[in-house]
């Protein structure tokens, strides 16, 4: 187990770096522009260019400028011209709202995915297994932010049922809290829920014709505790990998959902910047965002090969 | 570019196995439907130009800001003077103003909703074609060669794949749309809709390589394989030619499950501003250009978000019913379909 952990560790280092030096290439080096000018955004004055040529050293080599870059986003003092402000600052300050989002919305998606996902498992071929067929294949079509603005029409400024969005700190009101979140919370949940009741009842169909399954029934245990002891405990694991990923992937749809809910976090952010092709924000919270799902998908592994043996005999073999 | 994968293999097999899935795929009223309707989505794209001349008489980026338009015999302002758009007209002003217009600029939103679904198609299908033939030949190398060359593309695709494909999209969308792309002597611009296409293509596909390179490893251990290699054949004939015709089934569905997810990604980036630049149009662009006028015009937003959600509704449902059709056994199925697409349920 140490060893597996350990090896684990050391592949996300290598994956951290890696995954630093892409964003590296990718803003400073693969386009065809002067990266200064880009950086400068919209705030470019011949100055401006010129200082942010210096400070960010675009004339040295290209290690030398990703040390620069690296250092700058790590160290806190990566500033964005266009907004006059600290970038790392902004970041941090937007964590407790983009974790509500998220957390939120991954609470409902696994609440309901499991939930969709287990009973068309359990009946499947029947009317309520093909009606959230339907459902599922819709939340998996629909794109996040048209879902958002019907939303917002229908049950914001039509009906007035829930408030436009906007972030209320827990400790202001919990109650309001969760209320503005609402509709933040459903949006961003709902491509999950399709993919993973889908998933989940593929999972339980496999399930049940395996041995084990078998077994269990003949052992004379009633249907509901073969599928909700072993059929739906084993069709689970997939599930808790997927999650470990889109969790971390969140951060993307909380750009779309925080943008369209004017929820102050992280993901609005990026929303404003990237409106304004403001780069070093958006340089910042993509790496950021990127280290985050690394090294959550590290733990997640590694939890995870504790709980199950077969994971880490499995990626020996690999 | 030449897409191998396709549908025309190897007539020696003796083609039953097509024959069979495409007898399995009739069956399928559901996914029929839902391919029906792709078409004629299709269908509507490809008439804008018609619509455009013939009906509305004006083009996409048009402006008619200051114009009157008649309306059963009532001259009507195109923008009124707080900025708001004339609502749907239908045939009332003889099909011009259709769907009304689309803002301040008073463009006309129904010419706009062709052009633009003509470029979110376009992106979707192209940019997944782009990312099948890379993937595919990506997968075959890895799977084929193995060694040093499979470590090599494989732990470049993790890093991909690690990566979240918004934040990677989004990173290269706003740096190439700022900069512009220069690939030896061709040069892309910033606001070309080769960009995106690039760019989603490119994002996914670990997506589809990484499952294709799992198939290869364990084709490349059967007989005919073997044999072919026995008889002499060399790397590019096993690969093209034995262990390709293989994976066609695989590489079609994934194919047409990657049109559907790379066109969300397209109206994502667009919604965001660094897909679809101006003055090219999409759907995902005219989403955000209505994102606006929400409370006063809410159809501008609602319209082009129930394209996407047909468009990529009904792919995904056909590409559902291809995969029952093509592999009824598949393993590789991402989550089980009986209701939508298999009515005699699955077997329990």
């Amino acid at each position: 187990m140490a060893r597996f952990a350990l090896r684990r560790l050391l592949g996300m280092v290598a994956v951290l770096f890696a995954v630093s030096v892409l964003t590296f290439l990718i803003f400073n080096v693969i386009p065809s522009s002067d990266p200064a000018h880009r950086i400068a955004g919209k705030a470019a004055t011949p100055n401006l260019i010129a200082g942010i040529n210096k400070e960010w050293g675009f004339n040295d080599s290209l290690p030398e400028q990703y040390l620069t870059m690296m250092k700058k986003v790590f160290g806190g003092d990566l500033i964005s011209y266009f907004g006059r402000e600290n970038v790392d600052e902004r970041i941090v300050e937007g964590i407790p709202a983009t974790f509500s989002l998220c957390i939120g919305a991954a609470v409902i998606w696994m609440f309901f995915g499991i939930l969709f996902g287990y009973l068309s498992a359990v009946r499947a071929g029947s009317l309520l297994d093909r009606a959230l067929t339907v459902v599922a294949v819709a939340g998996i079509s629909i794109p996040v932010f048209g879902l958002a603005a019907v939303f917002l029409i229908y049950l914001t400024y039509k009906t007035e049922i829930f408030p436009s969005g906007e972030y209320i700190e827990f400790a202001t009101s919990p109650l309001q809290w969760a209320e503005h979140l609402i509709l933040p919370w459903v949006t961003l949940a709902i491509t999950y829920v399709g993919l993973y009741s889908r998933v989940l009842r593929s999972n339980m169909l496999d399930a049940m014709n395996e041995d084990y399954v078998r077994t269990a029934r003949a052992k004379g245990l009633s249907d509901r505790k073969v599928m909700t002891r072993h059929v739906l405990r084993n069709s689970l694991i997939p599930i808790v990998t997927l999650f470990g990923l889109d969790f971390g992937a969140l951060l993307g749809g909380a750009i779309l959902v925080e943008g369209i809910f004017n929820i102050n976090g992280i993901g609005l952010y990026a929303y404003e910047s990237l409106k304004n092709f403001d780069l070093p924000p958006v340089m910042a919270i993509v790496l950021f965002g990127a280290f985050f799902v690394v090294l959550f998908n590290a733990l997640v592994d590694i939890a995870y090969a504790r709980l199950d043996p077969r994971i880490r005999l499995g990626t020996e073999a690999r | 570019m030449a897409s191998e994968p396709n549908v025309e293999v190897t007539p020696g097999a003796s083609g039953n196995p097509w024959r069979l899935a495409w007898r399995r795929l009739r069956r399928n009223r559901v996914a029929l439907a839902f391919l029906g309707l792709f078409l004629l989505i299709v269908a509507f794209v490809g008439a804008a130009p018609l619509w455009a001349d013939n009906v509305a008489h004006t083009g996409p980026n048009k402006t008619h800001t200051l114009e009157k338009i008649e309306v059963d015999g009532k001259a009507r302002e195109v923008v009124n003077r707080e900025g708001k758009p004339i609502g749907p007209q239908w045939f009332e002003a003889g099909g011009r103003f259709f769907l009304g217009a689309d803002g301040r600029l008073g463009r006309d939103e129904m010419v706009r909703l062709m052009y633009g679904g003509r470029i979110s198609l376009f992106i979707g299908i192209v940019s997944a074609l782009l990312t099948t033939v890379l993937a595919t030949i990506l997968g075959l190398l890895a799977g084929y060669y193995r060694g040093w060359t499979d470590t090599l593309i494989s732990r470049v695709l993790d890093v991909v794949w690690a990566f979240p494909v918004m934040l990677l999209s989004i990173a290269l969308g706003v740096s190439l749309a700022l900069g512009g792309l220069q690939i030896g002597p061709l040069r892309v611009s910033g606001d070309s809709i080769w960009i995106p296409v690039l760019i989603i293509g490119g994002v996914s596909i670990p997506y589809v390589a990484r499952p294709l390179r799992g198939q290869v490893l364990s084709l490349r251990e059967k007989e005919f394989v073997e044999a072919s290699v026995a008889q002499g054949a060399g790397p590019l004939r096993v690969m093209f030619g034995e262990l390709l015709p293989n994976l066609s089934s695989t590489i079609i569905v994934l194919f047409t499950l990657t049109i559907a997810n790379n066109m969300l990604l397209e109206s994502a980036l667009s919604f965001l501003g660094v897909g679809v630049q101006p003055p090219n149009t999409s759907w995902g662009t005219m989403i955000a250009g209505g994102f606006d006028l929400l409370t006063s015009a809410p159809l501008l937003t609602v319209i082009p978000s129930v394209m996407i959600l047909l468009t990529v509704l009904s792919v995904n449902v056909f590409g559902d019913g291809l995969r029952d059709a093509l592999d009824p056994n598949s393993k590789l199925r991402l989550a089980a379909h009986a209701g939508i697409s298999e009515p005699e349920g699955t077997a329990v």
